[in-house]
């Protein structure tokens, strides 16, 4: 009964100020859109940003051999490192942290031709690990080179799919057919899934055409590998395992672990990492400037609360005589503040969701729009709106409800 | 049962003090019907607000039950003001927009009855004042004689010790008004402590004693 007298109470109250009442509703709920939206702006960039950074790869470390910069157990500086199949080997089995490792060749202009169309491209002396650690997913219908691929030696090719489109066109349902690469007939495996990728070394991985690497060295005989990707059991550790490494290799290599210029190692992980911290202090930007709106918003919902008060002093001080204490006065301001603001936080939340569902249904084409059209609501998002819609209706009922608290019954009940 | 010694009230409006009340000594005993009387300015409406426990003394003591009144916190007072003191307004004071039930139902509800109580308890106490057939109505919708009751109904529900009523016939009809000095009278017998303002000799010659007060002082009455 305390609630249904409360919220006729509030009807009353309502109809009085009608005009006012709705423009603050209003004004919440755009606050509460502007602040739903800005987040959720953030959150797509996020996501799309983490969805690019794993087109490298996810979990990975890439490694370069480099130059040795302290001498060692007689060794003088300057020497080369470089990385063959037996490093590869050797990681794997003696850093049991190293979840998958494998080596690539690259080789830069080589004459590729389809039909009457020929281009100059580099290729890749792949392994399967790859499709896994660095995002190379075929489209439907094809596949990556496989251990058998390896084992003999096969003629076969996987293509990104722009350099597909460049060499092949529209052409649909290209797995199968041959292309002649350095002379020799290659048979198309599979092309690879259109992907958003952020980092890059040596191009674009959709410019990139991609071979067995047993085949790779078959033809053009190389002994190293250009580099080497490897991926820890676990991201966290990614630190560990580099120094893991650094001692490893170190041993066979005969340079210092502590030599960090001997081994070049791009932490992928790491970057990821950082990455969402910058994202985290974006959202939190994103996050004050839309909290900024709503505060405004409360004002106004104070500035309403205030008139309420002087309105009902009378009413207070009937509800003082008949035993009302401090927190029963002020209990029912704030609790009316309370509900302006999620009454028009849920309105705008509801309008933010529809905005963004039609947002999400236009199709994107232009890169940069890629990573900011892409809004999306997550509980995060959610649950920082309503605490700071909470937060601005209780702040915006507590001050105009300590007023109510300290009239002075005598004369709120001479009130007119 | 309440007992008044020295008691002073002090206004102070800008830079003139007002001395509203100037040394009261009074005892008020259970199951007392008393009237307050005197003309307009001469403290009743402040005595009664200290008795009610809505206001404070300058000086002097206040014992209720036994209690220093002025030594209490503001909760404490509330709880007072709603389990001890049932006040009966001049203009009624009802809430306009609840019902002659839910105006009579706010006193139990700030004591924390259970819904329950709650309605057996309004329905009895409209049962008292005869208006539970006008329960669901709203104050616009009652006779000033009415709202009244509904505020004597809304005064004794949580049994208080003494009923304090400013004025409670000066807003009715002569017709309404005999009404309500029976209820009070009714009141009385049945064992209620009840003190009345007013400026009706009507009133005043149906209770036991009268206090007459002028300039903030009792000129009679005031001894038990």
């Amino acid at each position: 009964m305390k609630g249904f007298l409360f919220f006729r109470l509030f009807l009353r109250d309502l109809k009085k100020q009608r005009k006012k009442i709705t423009l603050t509703t209003l004004a919440i709920a755009w606050g509460t859109f502007s602040i739903v939206m800005l987040l959720a702006f953030g959150e797509g960039l996020k996501n799309q940003m983490s969805k690019a950074n794993s087109g490298l790869g996810k979990g990975i470390c890439i490694m370069w051999g480099g130059q040795t910069t302290i001498p060692y157990q007689g060794l003088g500086k300057g020497r080369r490192i470089r990385f063959t199949e037996e490093d590869v080997e050797l990681l794997k089995s003696r850093i049991p942290e190293i979840e998958n490792v494998g080596g690539e060749y690259n080789r830069w202009e080589i004459a590729m031709t389809y039909g009457k169309k020929t281009l100059t491209e580099r290729v890749n002396g792949l392994y399967p690990c790859y499709e896994e650690m660095r995002s190379h997913y075929p489209e439907k219908g094809g596949r990556f080179i496989n251990d058998l691929d390896l084992k003999y030696k096969r003629r076969v090719v996987f293509l990104g799919n722009e350099l597909k489109e460049r060499l092949m066109g529209n052409e649909k349902n290209v797995v199968g057919k041959t292309i002649i690469i350095n002379s020799i007939p290659f048979t198309v495996i599979g092309v690879m899934r259109e992907k958003l990728q952020m980092g890059a070394y040596g191009g674009m991985d959709e410019d990139k055409v991609s071979i067995p690497a047993t085949t790779f060295k078959a033809i053009w005989g190389y002994t190293y590998f250009n580099n080497l990707v490897y991926q820890p059991k676990d991201p966290e550790k990614a630190e560990q395992v580099e120094k893991e490494v650094y001692k490893v290799l170190g041993a066979k290599h005969k340079f210092d672990p502590e030599d960090e210029r001997a081994l070049g190692i791009w932490d992928v992980i790491n970057q990821a990492k950082e990455m969402n911290k910058v994202f985290l202090g974006i959202s939190i930007f994103l996050g004050i400037i839309g909290g900024m709106t709503l505060l405004i918003a409360g004002v106004g919902v104070a500035n309403i609360m205030f008139a309420a008060v002087k309105q009902r002093t009378r009413e207070i001080g009937i509800k003082m005589a008949l035993g009302g204490k401090r927190k029963d006065i002020m209990s029912q301001f704030i609790l009316e503040s309370l509900m302006i603001a999620f009454f028009g936080g849920g309105a705008g939340i509801v309008f933010t969701v529809i905005i963004v569902r039609i947002l999400q249904a236009i199709p994107i084409q232009s890169e940069g729009l890629q990573f900011l059209g892409k809004p999306t609501i997550s509980w995060d998002v959610m649950a920082v709106t309503i605490v700071i819609l909470g937060l601005v209706g209780l702040l915006s009922g507590f001050f105009p409800s300590r007023k109510a608290a300290v009239v002075n019954p005598v004369e709120s009940l001479r009130y007119e | 049962m309440i007992e008044i010694i020295g008691m002073t009230k002090v206004y102070t409006t800008g830079k003139v003090n007002v001395e509203a009340l100037r040394g009261i000594d009074l005892k008020i005993e259970k199951n007392d019907f008393i009237s307050i009387m005197g003309p307009s300015g001469s403290g009743k409406s402040t005595l009664m607000n200290i008795i009610g426990c809505l206001d404070t003394p300058t000086q002097g003591e206040y014992h209720l039950e036994g209690m220093k009144v002025a030594e209490l916190d503001p909760n404490r007072l509330a709880d007072i003001r709603n389990q001890k003191i049932g006040f009966v307004f001049q203009n009624f004071n009802l809430l306009p927009y609840a019902t002659a039930f839910e105006n009579v139902e706010i006193p139990l509800i700030f004591k924390g009855d259970s819904f329950k109580k709650r309605k057996a308890r309004t329905e009895e106490l409209l049962e008292i004042v005869g208006l539970k057939d006008r329960m669901d109505h709203k104050p616009t919708e009652l006779s000033g004689g009415e709202m009244q009751r509904v505020s004597i109904a809304r005064a004794l529900a949580c049994n208080p010790s003494i009923i304090l009523a400013d004025e409670p016939t000066g807003n009715l009809d002569s017709v309404s008004g005999a009404e309500i000095i029976e209820i009070f009278v009714d009141l009385w017998n049945k064992g209620h402590t009840i003190a009345i303002i007013t400026h009706d000799t009507k009133i005043s010659s149906r209770t036991q004693r009268i206090i007459k007060l002028l300039d903030g002082m009792i000129v009679d009455g005031g001894g038990a």
